[in-house]
């Protein structure tokens, strides 16, 4: 009993692992942003559990009751969530972009085209010194 | 999909935690806005991840030993549902016992949102119109796109009679019920973040079922994209006037005589902000994921 007390925070921590595993393990940029919702929402029952009391009920004022939850942390929470939308939305957005400018949205890949852009251009940047070194030899 | 089924459930985990203005709000936004925005760029993206042999063991490896040290953290908290635990202590007794007194509002979650910590409030705004004016920037489409997308009609929307029919009865629902929780957030569950939502997914119904072009002579998009400023400012101006009246920034005490009236009057005007932006900014995020999908429809 001492110990299953803690239940909330043993599901808490398989949402948050579940959500770190997406986001490390996964290339594809979309699935690291569900990963990240997923964690998100673990923060949440993270704080919406750490603020139930036991028999409480929901922190609207009335004579009927005198055990309230914590209405702090639903308050934190509630804007965290919409605030959470927004920036999922951004990351979204900014996914799209990727996907337009270099036409896929798995990170190797990306990386992959980078190194290459950098090669190119370092070879362009040298190309003419290289030359004029030649000529003097 | 599976996205939207997930939120709904830990809506329904909140309503067993007591946290009712946190459940609406987790089903307002899961199950209706998120969902769609992922559909929508996963229609702008390849459909498919790429087949890959990615090697997962070193990722389990990590999460393993994150996990077990988290489990052995925990082992020091206090247990769920304890009435002594630290979280319940400092000044949570003050809101539940003080609120009615103070501020006169029976929902102390929006007493405390809009009114004792009405700063991180304004942040947390700020925060989406923010991310609001990011999307709208990384997005951005020519007026040319704007104008064929006005004729755009989804071809296999229109064959849905009934779809179309019942959403027909169900928006304006949707739309008065948006009111009501935006100004009833005072007595029950509810407020300006949850009311913004909820009204920004009536209006997605509506573009999807019945067109960008009708719905953009409905909610004008240039007007909308002043919405979003526009409940910042009114958040912001609240507490200017307050300052104006002699107290401090979002002080609602002196905007009337009786300070309770004034908490109440400032409140309203806070959370009405509140709403504005968020379903602004909502309804905006939308237009552009659409736009973007038309875009690509025509330059292929």
């Amino acid at each position: 009993m001492n110990i299953l007390g803690l239940y909330n925070y043993w599901i808490v921590i398989i949402l948050i692992l579940i959500g770190f595993f997406i986001v490390i393990a996964h290339e594809n940029l979309i699935k690291k942003l569900v990963g990240l919702t997923i964690f998100q929402t673990a923060v949440f029952f993270f704080y919406i559990s750490v603020g139930k009391i036991k028999g409480a009920t929901a922190p609207i004022l009335d004579d009927r009751w005198q055990l309230y939850s914590n209405p702090l942390a639903h308050c934190l929470i509630l804007t965290a969530i919409v605030v959470g939308i927004s920036t999922t939305a951004l990351g979204l957005a900014l996914v799209v972009r990727i996907q337009e400018a270099y036409g896929s949205i798995e990170e190797d890949e990306i990386q992959t085209q980078d190194t290459q852009d950098q090669l190119e251009c370092q070879l362009e940047a040298y190309g003419p010194r290289k030359q004029f070194l030649t000529k003097r030899i | 999909m599976l996205g939207g089924i997930y939120s709904l459930l830990s809506a329904s985990f909140f309503i067993d935690l007591d946290a009712v203005d946190v459940a609406f709000t987790e089903a307002s936004v899961g199950a209706g806005i998120s969902t769609l925005l992922m559909l929508a760029s996963l229609k702008l993206v390849n459909r498919y991840e790429r087949k890959t042999r990615y090697k997962p063991l070193l990722a389990l490896g990590v999460i393993t030993i994150t996990g077990a040290l988290l489990i052995y953290g925990t082992l020091d908290m206090p247990h769920f549902g304890d009435p002594n635990a630290p979280a319940q202590q400092h000044v949570v007794p003050r809101y539940l016992n003080e609120s009615m007194a103070e501020i006169g509002v029976p929902n102390v979650v929006t007493s405390v949102l809009a009114s004792y910590r009405g700063y991180d409030t304004l942040g947390e705004t700020l925060v989406i119109f923010t991310a609001g004016l990011g999307v709208m920037s990384l997005l951005l489409v020519s007026s040319r796109t704007k104008k064929e997308s006005k004729n755009l009609v989804p071809a296999d929307m229109r064959q849905q009679i009934i779809l179309r029919v019942v959403a027909k009865m169900m928006i304006p629902l949707i739309l008065i019920f948006a009111l009501y929780v935006q100004f009833h957030g005072d007595y029950g569950p509810g407020g300006g973040f949850q009311a913004g939502v909820i009204f920004a997914a009536g209006v997605i119904l509506y573009t999807m079922l019945f067109g960008l072009g009708v719905s953009q002579r409905a909610f004008h998009p240039e007007v909308i994209i002043l919405l979003t400023a526009f409940g910042v400012l009114m958040y912001a101006g609240v507490g200017v006037a307050c300052m104006l009246l002699g107290g401090n920034f979002l002080d609602y005490n002196v905007l009337r005589h009786d300070p309770i009236h004034g908490q109440h009057l400032g409140i309203l005007l806070v959370e009405l902000g509140v709403g504005i932006t968020v379903a602004a900014v909502m309804i905006t995020i939308f237009y552009k994921f659409t736009w973007r999908t038309v875009k690509h429809k025509y330059h292929q």
